[in-house]
């Protein structure tokens, strides 16, 4: 049988086995390998999205064991959560602004959205503190039942993220307070944008399958 | 089973010192289907594996670079009709292992209640299985027989030919609970009852043990098991009865500690409701029960006072009216009560599903 | 109402605020004199290393030049060395129970107690998937897929290193769990709830947990970074259907990897936040569930063993058409299985524990599935089988193993699919049958591609060939040895015995147990000649030497560059126009082009990976003794380390063109033109 390769016709003037013109000759002297970076963090959100995807699972499985201890309803103030939710929303649609002053180059502006961006993150995590504290001194501790257990775990590693997220936003204003808009640094808005998002993305998940499922069913 | 025969046949001749296989020769009719199946799927497998085999030591004979004479086509790389083949007779294989899964697997279902005595005999509808109800501690196995009113450490015994049912927990860690001989082995694993049924063909005293490594002690946490005719049997549980102290709760504590190789302890009488207690880890009496607490969480959890109050929930499910209790609890959901009692009852680990809605007379 | 929090109480209180759990009865080896002699002999031998490394003035050389590189090639070449300094404490491991067991079943009590013997198959497992088979392979990825596909380097060269020192982090911890404390006793899974505080209060357990999860996230950065690498960087041409098999199984494995390993590092978070802060996910108590804990170990853990196996299957699709000198057949269905086997992988995990008493539709059903992944795998034993069809088989060292692979697998295989039969299963699950199994495709299947990959490889990574001879010596006693050490374990299996027993009351084993045994010492035998193997071929490396670049009549781009390649691989982008792109090349003529060259760019080496990993080794090591004060400052200071990294923007740099020309030229007066 004859193989299906061997019918392969050299193109035109032989084959080029050797790339000899300068890759980085029409891109304005970008480095080739940075193309991948927001591959790579994009991949990496999932991963991460994979381990939030544990973590709901897990709270799927545990959530309603309260070990004849408080349920949802008796815990979760739903005024709050929703203020906080809507301090995260409020804060993607700010970044998403900073990130279209970005492209515009106007770093000024861009600055000012961010640090808003920042300022909403940080209301967010407030909130979340002030929440934990409230279960904490009621005695509903990670350790109190499963339901608990699974509740400050997902919860709190979405908040460590957000702390993640509002340390990396403030290093990202040195950096472009040093070094200006350049290439590096608006490739890293643009990862820690699709974080910020990401976060939002998830808290979505929180907010509906964590506490408004748990205190209205 | 000529088949069967010749495969021991060949494993003994591959054996130096004479070949034990329980697993592919067992005494009990479960575990022989299982060690058929075995067999049988190798056999089956082998319609593949073997050609595989004897094609790969032909070709890396016939085509070594030495010979000259064999033909060499650098370039053939593909065949339609070879790549059909090497995808089709391993698919063709799998699709009879498949079937073979799906029918074995639904007819050997350790939770299915037996459905022939062995090979030759059909099940005798009017013999109840015998009951037994297994408790893996540290290290140790512990056997109640509720119906006898009897129990036993590390020994067991059972009547040739009569179907026995063991349901099986955990007081401590996961275990596997297996008996070669009898039939496969399942998990025990705390607060919750796995269920394994099976039965002996001939008399005689087989190994059990836990196959599930538990801790320290684990390599001597096996045990004896007796199977005999039904005097043979009579006899023995005399000898429980007669050796045996009572199993109270004092005497589970003691039997909770950790020992290793603890020798055989009869017991003569048991508590009432021991089993249950150890099944929903709630012999220490200040412990809420694990079918209350699931009944508390079911109806929406013990409140803030639940944190500190647990003990306030305790005999809900032996109450004499779980509806009451329920008002107490959930005032809010008094309109859904029924639905959510109904839904309760289907909660595990109640064995009988009747049992939240009538007096539990067992209750202390 | 006992929770954990009272059992954390119950620690606190002999936990010192300096010094943590730490005391004098901490070091095992003062009282027990196995450990102690260990203990010694490691000392030795260290100290013969540094001493060496000192005397010849090394240490500039190895920080300068390897541990601070990120250099693809010598970060592969050091997880090589990683996976070989751990296999031989593995085996070791492996040795001590093998002789125990034989004791042990011959009447004698055997010379380890029960704790240290259940440590012992706790970190034998553990280390020989994570720190043996996972460096190995990760390795070999590390190593050839960037010359293959013709890139300079990995997409982020510097997570490269990051990703490796992290596995050094996880290894140095469990090596450490050998002198100061204990490790795990729980089996290599660490199954709740005896991995919980209530049944295993140690700090073993803590090693355990400490060791995996820093590892573990260096395995995830290390897949992320691989398939950026193999969407990314492939040389211009070069579609994914003209990738060579090694790249595609790559491929799948680090898709494999970013999708699991995330599963492990959050199951273990969620078992080691049981074991510190006192929630109950896991634990018999309060409404927790041990067996979601097994669910999720198995969701990573079986997909890890494809992880392992699907890179060797790579290695043996290259190692089989480069010495039929052949192309390799069926190289479509062989993608094909590739990718189906590593979306099957996903769907059989419950076959771990079908004795849980899940139903029988749900045991058949993934009884089914398990089966189904033998089909694609089949068809790659067959792809190579007519690959050597109508082929000029050369036996040199891999292929050799690759012929032995194929034997061997095919017998685990069919142990495989009988263990995937639920009933069949209730009777072998956990026996000895069940270890001869696995035993049977991890070593049949991935320790011979080991081998045979490093024979193959050796060549392109150093410029000579290894030591034929003993590394026949090596082959022979591995391969023997294997059937003498696992055949007897079959067997046992079906004579009902269990694993992880230290005592038998039953002598009729022993036969089995010394046949194992001898096996063991045979294989013991194959890892000490390998290591001499090693030794040899460096000390007879100008007899060995091989100039060309292309020792084996190679079919991929790696072998088109120098041995070893310089360290921006190609300095012309290669263009690809075929499969086996090198044959096409040598069979077409090629031409290197002589001048006109151009600067490289070439990212600058770092030492924030090394470092950083160093922090969170001693933060792991504080934590597992619960010293807090030095955890929370390394935790900090390994933070503050990583964002000040972030402010270095010098991190490339130009290879000036005359500089490449220069190296060039050396390589053409070495390298002679077809």
């Amino acid at each position: 049988m004859a193989s299906a390769h061997t019918t392969a016709v050299a193109p035109e003037g032989g084959y080029q086995f050797y790339v000899t013109e300068d890759p980085h000759h029409h891109d304005d002297g970008e480095h080739h390998h940075e193309t991948g970076t927001m591959l790579g963090f994009w991949i990496y959100l999932m991963s991460d999205c994979l381990i939030f995807g544990i973590l709901f699972a897990v709270y799927a499985v545990l959530g309603q064991s309260y070990a004849a201890g408080p349920s949802p309803a008796d815990l979760f103030e739903l005024d709050k959560i929703a203020l906080s939710t809507a301090f995260l929303l409020i804060s993607s649609i700010t970044y998403g602004f900073a990130v279209i002053n970005m492209h515009q180059d106007k770093q000024k502006t861009m600055v000012n959205w961010l640090l808003i961006t920042g300022l909403f993150g940080l209301g967010f995590l407030v909130m979340e503190v002030l929440e934990f504290q409230h279960l904490w001194h009621l005695g509903a501790g990670p350790g109190a039942s499963a339901f608990l257990s699974s509740f400050w775990f997902l919860v709190g590693t979405h908040g460590l993220h957000v702390t993640c997220g509002a340390i990396w936003l403030v290093i990202l204003l040195v950096q472009v307070k040093m070094h200006g808009l350049t290439h590096e640094n608006k490739r890293r808005i643009m990862c820690l944008s699709l974080f910020w998002h990401f976060l939002d993305l998830i808290w979505i998940g929180v907010f509906s399958f964590v506490y408004l499922t748990g205190v209205l069913l | 089973m000529k088949l069967r025969s010749i495969f021991i046949l060949l494993c003994s001749a591959l054996a130096l010192s004479g070949c034990n296989l329980v697993v592919l020769n067992p005494s009990g009719d479960v575990a022989a289907q299982q060690g058929n199946l075995l067999i049988y799927s190798t056999v089956l497998i082998l319609i593949v594996i073997l050609p595989v085999m004897a094609l790969t030591v032909y070709f890396a004979w016939k085509y070594r670079a030495g010979n000259k004479d064999a033909t060499y086509e650098p370039d053939w790389d593909h065949s339609v009709s070879l790549e059909i083949v090497i995808w089709s007779v391993p698919l063709a294989i799998i699709v009879c292992l498949a079937g073979l899964t799906w029918v074995s697997t639904h007819r050997l279902d350790p939770y299915k209640s037996l459905d022939r005595v062995s090979a030759s005999q059909p099940i005798d509808p009017n013999v109840e299985p015998l009951q037994i109800q297994v408790v893996a501690l540290d290290w140790k196995w512990l056997f109640i027989y509720p119906e006898l009113n009897i129990a036993t450490v590390n020994e067991v015994a059972a009547i040739t030919d009569r179907p026995i049912e063991f349901k099986l927990t955990s007081a401590t860690v996961m275990n596997a609970f297996y008996i070669p001989d009898m039939a496969g082995m399942i998990y025990t694993m705390a607060g919750m009852e796995t269920e394994l049924n099976g039965v002996i063909n001939e008399p005689g005293v087989y190994g059990g043990l836990s196959s599930q490594y538990s801790g320290q002690g684990f390599s001597h946490m096996n045990f004896d098991m007796h199977v005999s005719d039904q005097a043979g049997f009579d006899a023995w549980v005399e000898n429980v009865r007669a050796e045996g102290h009572e199993l109270n709760r004092e005497a589970y504590v003691k039997l909770e500690e950790k020992t290793v190789a603890h020798p055989i302890e009869y017991f003569n009488g048991i508590q009432t409701g021991m089993w249950d207690k150890i099944l929903n880890m709630c012999v220490g009496d200040d412990t809420l029960c694990l079918n209350d607490m699931m009944m508390v969480d079911a109806l929406g959890g013990g409140g803030i006072e639940g944190l500190y109050n647990r003990e306030l929930y305790r005999g809900l499910c032996s109450a004499d009216d779980p509806e009451a209790l329920f008002v107490m609890l959930r005032p809010e959901l008094y309109a859904r009560q029924t639905e959510i009692v109904a839904a309760v009852n289907l909660l595990p680990p109640s064995s009988d599903p009747t049992r939240l809605n009538q007096s539990n007379v067992q209750a202390n | 109402m006992a929770t954990s929090s009272t059992h954390i109480v119950d620690h606190s209180s002999e936990i010192h605020w300096f010094l943590g759990k730490l005391n004098w009865a901490s070091f095992p080896f003062l009282h027990d004199p196995i450990i102690l002699a260990t203990l010694l002999g490691s000392c030795l031998i260290g100290a013969a290393v540094v001493a060496a490394v000192t005397y010849y003035r090394l240490w500039g050389y190895l920080w300068n030049e390897w541990f601070t590189s990120i250099d693809h090639k010598k970060i592969g070449i050091m997880y090589m060395v990683l996976g070989t300094v751990m296999l031989v404490r593995g085996f070791a491991d492996a040795l001590m129970m093998r002789v125990h067991q034989a004791l042990a079943s011959a009447g004698y009590v055997g010379f380890l107690p029960p704790h240290h013997y259940d440590q012992i198959f706790t970190v034998h497992g553990v280390i020989m998937i994570f720190f043996v088979a996972m460096p190995f392979v990760t390795g070999f990825m590390n190593y050839v897929m960037p010359l293959q596909i013709g890139a300079r380097d990995v997409a982020f060269p510097f997570l490269n290193n990051f990703s490796f020192w992290l596995t050094v982090s996880g290894a140095i911890l469990i090596m450490l769990s050998l002198f100061v404390g204990e490790f795990a006793a729980t089996g290599w899974l660490a199954y709740p709830p005896l991995s919980g505080l209530t049944f295993s209060p140690g700090v073993g357990m803590d090693y355990y947990l400490w060791s995996l999860n820093i590892a573990g996230i260096g395995t995830t950065l290390s897949g992320i970074n691989l398939v950026v690498t193999l969407v990314k960087m492939r040389a211009p041409g070069m579609d994914w259907m003209k990738m060579p098999v090694f790249c595609w199984t790559t491929l799948c494995t680090n898709v494999l990897i970013i999708g699991t390993f995330p599963v492990l590092s959050a199951t273990l978070a969620l078992l080691t936040a049981d074991r510190y802060l006192g929630t109950h996910f896991f634990t018999n108590d309060m409404g927790g569930s041990p067996m979601m804990y097994v669910n999720l170990i198995w969701i990573w853990g079986h997909p890890e063993v494809y992880i392992l196996v699907l890179p060797i299957f790579g290695i043996f699709s290259e190692v089989v058409s480069t010495f039929t000198s052949k192309r390799l057949f069926g190289y479509t269905s062989m993608v094909y299985a590739t990718c189906v086997i590593m979306i099957l992988s996903y769907l059989v995990w419950l076959h771990h524990f079908f004795t849980m008493g899940a139903g029988a539709d749900v045991n058949s059903f993934f009884g089914i599935t398990t089966m189904i992944i033998s089909i694609p795998t089949g068809a790659k034993l067959f792809n190579w089988l007519f690959t050597m069809y109508k082929g000029r088989i050369r036996y040199e060292l891999p292929m050799m193993w690759t012929v032995a692979f194929m034997l061997t697998f095919t017998i685990g295989g069919l142990t495989g699919v009988l263990l995937a039969i639920p009933p069949a299963d209730h009777v072998v699950h956990n026996s000895l049958f069940l270890i001869a199994h696995f035993h049977n495709v991890i070593i049949g299947g991935v320790v011979f591609g080991i081998f045979a990959g490093i024979s193959y490889w050796w060549p392109k990574a150093f410029g000579f060939k290894m030591d034929p001879f003993w590394g026949k010596v090596s082959f022979w006693s591995w391969v023997v040895g294997f059937y003498f050490a696992f055949m007897p374990l079959y067997v046992l299996g079906l004579m009902g015995v269990t694993r992880r027993l230290s005592q038998f009351e039953d002598t009729i084993y022993a036969v089995y147990f010394v046949l194992a045994l001898l096996g063991a010492l045979m294989i013991g035998i194959g890892v000490l000649s390998f290591v001499v193997q090693i030794v040899v071929s460096i000390l007879k490396r100008e007899e060995l030497k091989d100039e060309t670049g292309d020792p084996w009549g190679g079919r991929t781009l790696e072998w088109s560059t120098t041995s070893p390649p310089p360290f921006y691989n190609f300095a012309f982008s290669p263009r690809v126009y075929e499969l086996d792109t090198w044959d096409h090349m040598k069979k077409s003529g090629y031409e290197v082009p002589k001048s006109g060259f151009l600067p490289v760019h070439m990212p600058h080496y770092t030492s924030s990976g090394i470092i950083i990993s160093g922090l969170l080794t001693v933060m792991g090591f504080a934590l597992i003794w619960h010293i807090m004060w030095l955890a929370a400052i390394t935790f900090l200071a390994s933070v503050v380390w990583g964002i000040a990294h972030t402010f270095n923007y010098n991190r490339d740099y130009y290879v000036p063109a005359d500089e490449v020309a220069a190296i060039e030229a050396k390589r053409l007066g070495s390298v002679p033109a077809e």
